[in-house]
C-alpha cells in the first residue's frame, strides 16, 4: 500500500470534498470546518501508521515508492527515514489544531481558508517525503502560493506589505537554490536523492553547491541576517497560519541542512561550519535582545523563533550525534511549543482582538487555566528540565562544547536571555492585578480550547520527560549521516594528501 | 515533368491547403459581404484545424522541396501545430469583442489565416529568400490587423508605429541576408552551412558575421527582445484586445521557431560568435521585462512587457545552442502559449456595462465577484512567475536546465534573478483580485472566453501530472533540429 502517498494527498481529498459542498455561506462554513477537520484527524491517523509499521533498526529509506515522471531522471519518488518520518508526523500533528484555532477566528471565506490549507499540508508533507530533489524543490516552492493567500487575505492590517515579503525573500533563495539543484541533476545525471548523497561533488564545487542552498534553507529557518520577513510574517498572519508557519515551514530549513548540505556537500559545510557557528550565534544572541524589547506578544515569539532555530543551525554543524540529536529534537519541540504559544496569543487575541503586551494584565485572576496553560509553554520554550525544550537545548549545547567552547557558552547566554523574555512576557500578561476594565469579563478557556491544549501540554511534557522514544527513531539514520559524512571528509583528505606527494 | 513535380510538393500539402482556404473564404466573404462574417470566422478556424491535422498527416522525416527552399521535420510540425492552435484560439476569443466594437468584419479572419500562412512558411524556411517571404507575409497582414479598428486614433497609431518600426527591421534583414549571400555565395540554409563548414574558427569572414549580426536584429524585432522591444508595449496597449492577444501568442510562438532555425541551421558552426549576442539580448530582456514592467498600471502594457520578459527567458536555450536547449525552448513557447491565451480571455472578459476596462486596478476584489475568473488568472499569473507545481516553473526549468549544463552559470544565476523581480508584478495582479475590495462586478463571462481560460487554466494547473507526450514531442523537436 503507498502509505505515503495516501498521507501526502489524502488533504487534497479533503479540500475537493469541501470544493463540492454547496448552500448557504453558513452551511457551507459548518461543512467545511468538520471536514477539514476529519481530513486532517485521518491524516494524522494514517501517518501514525507510517511510525508504528517504521522499522527504525535500518538507514535506509522505508515505504519508498518510485513512478517516472519527468522522464526516467526526474521521477516521483518517495520515501522516509529516521529523520523525515518525525516531520511528517509533526505536521500531521499540529495541522488538526490549526483547524481547531481558526473554528470561531475565521468567518470569512471560510472554505476558500480551509482549502488552503490543505492543499499546504499536502505540500508541507510532500516536502519531508521527497526523494527525488526536483519533486522536493516543487513541493518545497509551491508552499508559496497558499500562505502567500492565507497571509495575504486573512492577516492583519499590514498583511499585504508582510506577504510580499514573505514571498519574495523566499523566493529570491530558492532560486538560487534550483539553479544549484540543476548543476546537480547534470553532474550525478539523476535527481534522486539517495544517490546524490553518496555522489561527491568536487570540493570547489561543493562550496558554491553549499552556498546557493544556503541561499534558500537560511532564509527558511530563518538565520540572522535574513530573518527579518518573519516577525512580519508572523505578526501578520491569522493565528493557525502562525503556528504552522512557526511549526513546520521554519523546519523545512533545517531539515535541508539535514538531507542536502551535510550528506552532500560534506567538505563545505565543514568548511563553512564556522560561517554558520557565527551567524547562528550572532542570531541567537541578538534576536534574544530584540525580543526582550518587543510589545507585541507575537512578534516577540517571532524573534524567540529566530534564536531557538538559531540553536538548530549550531547543533546541525556540530557533525556529532549529540548535535544531531539534539537539533531534530529541538525543531520537533519548537515545532509543538512555539505553535502552542501561538495559540495561547490567540486565545486573548480572539477576546481583546489585541496583540500589545501592556493591554493585558492580571489574567491569572479570572484565566486560571489558561495561566496553567501559558506556563507549561513559557517553560517549554525556556527549557525547563522536565519540558521538551530541554533535551533538545541540552544535547545541542553539549555537542557544541564538543567543538568549541566558545560556540557553546555564547549560545547559552541565549538561553538565559530566552528565559529573560519568556518570564517577563509572562508576568506582564497573566501577574499582577486585573485594572484593566475591558479584561474584567473574560471568560477562561471553553472546551474547544481545552481540547486543543491538552494534547500539546502532553506531548510537550512527555518529550521532555521520556525523549528516549523520539531518539531511538533517529539514532541510525543520524548514525548513517555521520559516517558518511566521516568518510567523505576522510576521502577528501585523503585525495588531498595524494595531490601533495 | 509532371509526374516529378507533384510528389515533391507533399510537405507544402499544408501550407497549399490552408492558401487555397483563404482564397475560398476570401471570395466567399466578398460576395456575401459583412454578413458573413460569422460564418466567414467559424470556417476559418476548421480551415485552421483542417491544416493542423493536413500538418499532423505529414512526413514524419526530414523533407525538403520547392529547389530546397522548403523544409519540413519534426520542429516545423511541432511549432505548426502551436502556431494553428494560438490562431484558431485567438480568433475564438475575438468574436465578441469584435461584435461589440464595430469590427466585425470578414477581413478580419482571413488576415490572421494570411499571417497564420505566412508563419507556416518562417517555420519551413530554408532559405534566406522564403524565409524573407514567410515574414513578410505574416508582417503585413499583422500591420493591417493592428489598425484594424480604424475609427480609433490609438490602435491606428499601434499600427504605423509597428508598420514603421517593422519596415526598419525589414530593411535590416534584407541588409543582413544581401551581406550573407555575398560572403557566403547562397542564400540556402544548407549552402551556407557548407560554406562555413570546415573554416577555422576567426577565419570566418567579418563580412558574413556582420550579416548574421544584422539578421538577428531583424529576428529580434520580430520576437519584441530587447534592445528592439520599443514597439511592442505601444503596439499591445494600442491594438484591439483580441488583436493584441493573437500577437502575443501565434506570431511570437513562430518567430522563436524561424530564430532557432535560422540560428543553429546555417550558422550552427558559428555559435560561439553568436552565442555572446543571443546572451546580450536574452539578459537584456529578461530584466527589462521585469523591471519595466512593475510599474504598469494598464494590463495590456503589464503582458507586453512580459512577453518581452518571456522571450528573454527563452532564448536562454537558444543562447545554449544544444539540443537541449532546443527542447526546452520548444516547452517554454507551448506553456507559453497556453498561459498567454489564457490570460487574454481573463482580460478580454473585463467588461462592465459601459464598456472594456483594461487597467489591474479594475480587477479588484475579482476573488469575490468572479471566483472562477479570478483562480484561473490567479494560476496564470503564478505560472508566469514560475511558481511550482504551475506549467510556467516547468517551462523555465528546462531551458534554465539547458543554460546550467551549457556551462552558462552566470547567465542562468541573472535569470533568476530576473524571475524573482517578474514575480513581484505577477504577484500584485494576484494581490489586487484577492487582498482588495471589490471593485464592482464585470458583466456576465461570455461563454466561448469561460471556455478558454478553463481549459488553459486547467492545463497550466495539471501540466505536471502527466508531462509525458508535451516533452515527447519537443524531444522530437529538437532531435529534428539538431541530430
Amino acid at each position: 500500500m503507498p502509505l505515503l502517498t495516501i498521507t501526502t494527498f489524502l488533504p487534497l481529498v479533503g479540500a475537493f470534498l469541501i470544493l463540492l459542498s454547496r448552500g448557504d455561506e453558513e452551511s457551507v462554513a459548518r461543512s467545511a470546518r468538520w471536514i477539514a477537520l476529519w481530513t486532517t484527524v485521518i491524516t494524522f491517523a494514517v501517518s501514525l501508521l507510517i511510525w508504528i509499521k517504521f522499522d527504525s533498526g535500518t538507514a535506509n529509506f522505508q515505504y519508498v515508492e518510485h513512478a517516472p515522471w519527468f522522464g526516467e531522471t526526474i521521477g516521483y519518488r518517495l520515501g522516509v527515514d529516521g529523520i523525515s518520518m518525525l516531520f511528517v508526523i509533526l505536521t500531521t500533528f499540529l495541522m488538526p489544531f490549526c483547524i481547531l484555532a481558526s473554528w470561531e477566528a475565521i468567518h470569512v471565506r471560510v472554505k476558500e481558508y480551509l482549502v488552503a490549507f490543505l492543499i499546504l499540508e499536502t505540500l508541507m508533507i510532500g516536502v519531508f517525503c521527497s526523494l527525488d530533489i526536483v519533486l522536493f524543490y516543487l513541493f518545497f516552492e509551491a508552499g508559496l502560493i497558499p500562505m502567500f493567500l492565507i497571509i495575504g487575505v486573512w492577516g492583519g492590517p499590514r498583511r499585504i506589505y508582510a506577504t510580499f515579503k514573505f514571498f519574495l525573500y523566499t523566493l529570491l533563495g530558492s532560486l538560487l537554490m534550483l539553479v544549484a539543484i540543476l548543476y546537480m541533476i547534470n553532474q550525478a545525471g539523476t535527481a534522486d536523492i539517495p544517490t546524490l548523497m553518496k555522489y561527491s561533488f568536487s570540493p570547489t564545487a561543493q562550496k558554491w553547491l553549499f552556498l546557493a542552498f544556503f541561499a534558500s534553507l537560511a532564509v527558511k529557518v530563518p538565520m540572522w541576517p535574513v530573518h527579518t520577513w518573519l516577525p512580519d510574517a508572523h505578526v501578520e498572519a491569522p493565528t493557525a497560519g502562525s503556528v504552522i508557519l512557526a511549526g513546520v515551514l521554519l523546519k523545512m530549513g533545517g531539515y535541508g541542512f539535514l538531507r542536502f548540505s551535510l550528506p552532500m556537500f560534506p567538505d563545505a559545510s565543514l568548511y563553512f561550519a564556522p560561517l554558520i557557528f557565527a551567524l547562528s550565534v550572532i542570531g541567537v544572541i541578538y534576536t534574544s535582545l530584540v525580543a526582550l524589547a518587543q510589545e507585541d506578544m507575537k512578534k516577540l515569539i517571532a524573534y524567540s523563533s529566530v534564536a531557538h532555530m538559531g540553536f538548530v543551525t549550531i547543533g546541525t554543524f556540530t557533525f556529532n550525534q549529540q548535535g544531531l540529536q539534539g537539533a531534530i529534537l529541538q525543531m520537533l519541540s519548537h515545532g509543538i511549543v512555539s505553535g502552542a504559544l501561538f495559540l495561547c496569543v490567540g486565545v486573548v487575541y480572539d477576546r481583546v482582538h489585541s496583540r500589545l503586551i501592556d493591554v493585558y494584565g492580571g489574567l491569572v485572576n479570572n484565566m486560571p487555566k489558561y495561566a496553567v496553560v501559558f506556563m507549561v509553554f513559557t517553560m517549554g520554550t525556556i527549557g525547563l528540565p522536565g519540558t521538551s525544550g530541554f533535551v533538545g537545548e541540552f544535547l545541542i549545547l553539549n555537542g557544541a562544547f564538543q567543538v568549541s567552547t566558545w560556540v557553546a557558552f555564547l549560545a547559552a547566554t541565549g538561553v538565559i536571555l530566552g528565559a529573560a523574555y519568556s518570564l517577563w512576557l509572562y508576568r506582564r500578561v497573566i501577574f499582577g492585578k486585573l485594572e484593566k476594565e475591558n479584561l474584567k469579563g473574560l471568560l477562561d478557556l471553553s472546551p474547544r480550547e481545552i481540547l486543543i491544549f491538552a494534547p500539546l501540554i502532553v506531548v510537550t511534557l512527555w518529550m521532555g520527560v521520556a525523549p528516549q522514544i523520539f531518539l531511538d527513531v533517529m539514532a541510525v539514520s543520524v548514525d548513517h549521516l555521520l559516517q558518511q559524512h566521516q568518510a567523505a571528509i576522510a576521502a577528501t583528505a585523503k585525495l588531498a594528501a595524494a595531490v601533495a606527494h | 515533368m509532371t509526374h516529378m513535380t507533384l510528389p515533391s510538393l507533399i510537405p507544402v500539402i499544408p501550407e497549399l491547403a490552408l492558401a487555397l482556404m483563404i482564397m475560398a473564404l476570401l471570395m466567399f466573404g466578398v460576395f456575401r459581404g459583412d454578413g458573413s462574417t460569422r460564418a466567414v470566422s467559424w470556417l476559418s478556424i476548421i480551415a485552421l484545424v483542417v491544416t493542423i491535422v493536413l500538418v499532423g498527416m505529414g512526413p514524419t522525416e526530414k523533407t525538403v522541396a520547392m529547389n530546397n527552399m522548403f523544409v519540413t521535420d519534426g520542429f516545423a510540425r511541432v511549432f505548426k501545430t502551436l502556431t494553428l492552435l494560438g490562431s484558431a484560439v485567438a480568433l475564438i476569443l475575438s468574436f465578441g469583442f469584435n461584435r461589440d466594437h464595430q469590427m466585425e468584419r470578414f477581413e478580419y479572419p482571413i488576415l490572421v489565416l494570411l499571417a497564420t500562412l505566412g508563419m507556416m512558411l518562417m517555420l519551413s524556411a530554408n532559405d534566406l529568400m522564403s524565409l524573407y517571404l514567410g515574414i513578410e507575409l505574416q508582417s503585413l497582414s499583422l500591420y493591417v490587423i493592428a489598425a484594424f479598428r480604424r475609427d480609433d486614433s490609438r490602435a491606428t497609431e499601434a499600427g504605423l508605429k509597428y508598420f514603421v518600426l517593422g519596415a526598419v527591421s525589414s530593411g535590416m534583414l534584407l541588409y543582413g541576408c544581401s551581406l550573407i549571400y555575398g560572403f557566403s555565395g547562397s542564400t540556402n540554409f544548407v549552402g551556407i552551412a557548407k560554406a562555413l563548414s570546415g573554416v577555422p574558427h576567426g577565419d570566418v569572414s567579418i563580412g558574413l558575421i556582420t550579416g548574421m549580426i544584422f539578421l538577428v536584429a531583424g529576428l529580434a524585432f520580430k520576437v519584441s527582445a530587447v534592445p528592439f522591444h520599443m514597439w511592442a508595449p505601444d503596439v499591445y496597449e494600442g491594438a484591439p484586445t483580441p488583436v493584441t492577444a493573437f500577437f502575443a501568442a501565434a506570431p511570437k510562438v513562430a518567430a522563436i521557431g524561424l530564430f532557432l532555425r535560422a540560428m543553429l541551421s546555417p550558422f550552427g558552426e558559428l555559435v560561439t560568435d553568436w552565442r555572446q549576442v543571443i546572451i546580450f539580448i536574452a539578459v537584456a530582456s529578461m530584466l527589462l521585462g521585469s523591471f519595466a514592467a512593475i510599474n504598469q498600471r494598464n494590463i495590456k502594457r503589464l503582458m507586453a512587457y512580459s512577453s518581452i520578459g518571456h522571450v528573454g527567458f527563452a532564448l536562454l536555450g537558444l543562447a545554449a545552442g544544444t539540443q537541449e536547449g532546443v527542447r526546452g525552448v520548444v516547452v517554454y513557447m507551448t506553456i507559453y502559449l497556453v498561459m498567454t491565451l489564457g490570460t487574454f480571455a481573463c482580460i478580454l472578459s473585463m467588461k462592465r456595462e459601459h464598456g472594456m476596462v483594461e487597467t489591474i486596478d479594475d480587477l479588484a476584489g475579482l476573488g469575490r465577484t468572479h471566483p472562477a475568473m479570478a483562480l484561473m488568472l490567479g494560476i496564470f499569473m503564478f505560472s508566469l512567475a514560475g511558481i511550482p507545481p504551475l506549467a510556467g516553473f516547468f517551462a523555465k526549468f528546462y531551458v534554465f536546465m539547458a543554460a546550467v549544463n551549457a556551462g552558462l552559470y552566470i547567465l542562468a544565476v541573472i535569470g533568476m534573478l530576473a524571475s524573482c523581480v517578474g514575480a513581484y508584478y505577477y504577484l500584485r495582479v494576484v494581490k489586487v483580485m484577492y487582498f482588495d475590495q471589490p471593485a464592482g462586478a464585470f458583466a456576465p463571462v461570455r461563454g466561448e472566453l469561460a471556455l478558454v481560460f478553463g481549459a488553459t487554466g486547467l492545463f497550466t494547473l495539471f501540466f505536471f501530472v502527466y508531462p509525458a507526450p508535451i516533452m515527447a514531442a519537443a524531444e522530437t523537436a529538437a532531435r529534428a533540429l539538431l541530430p
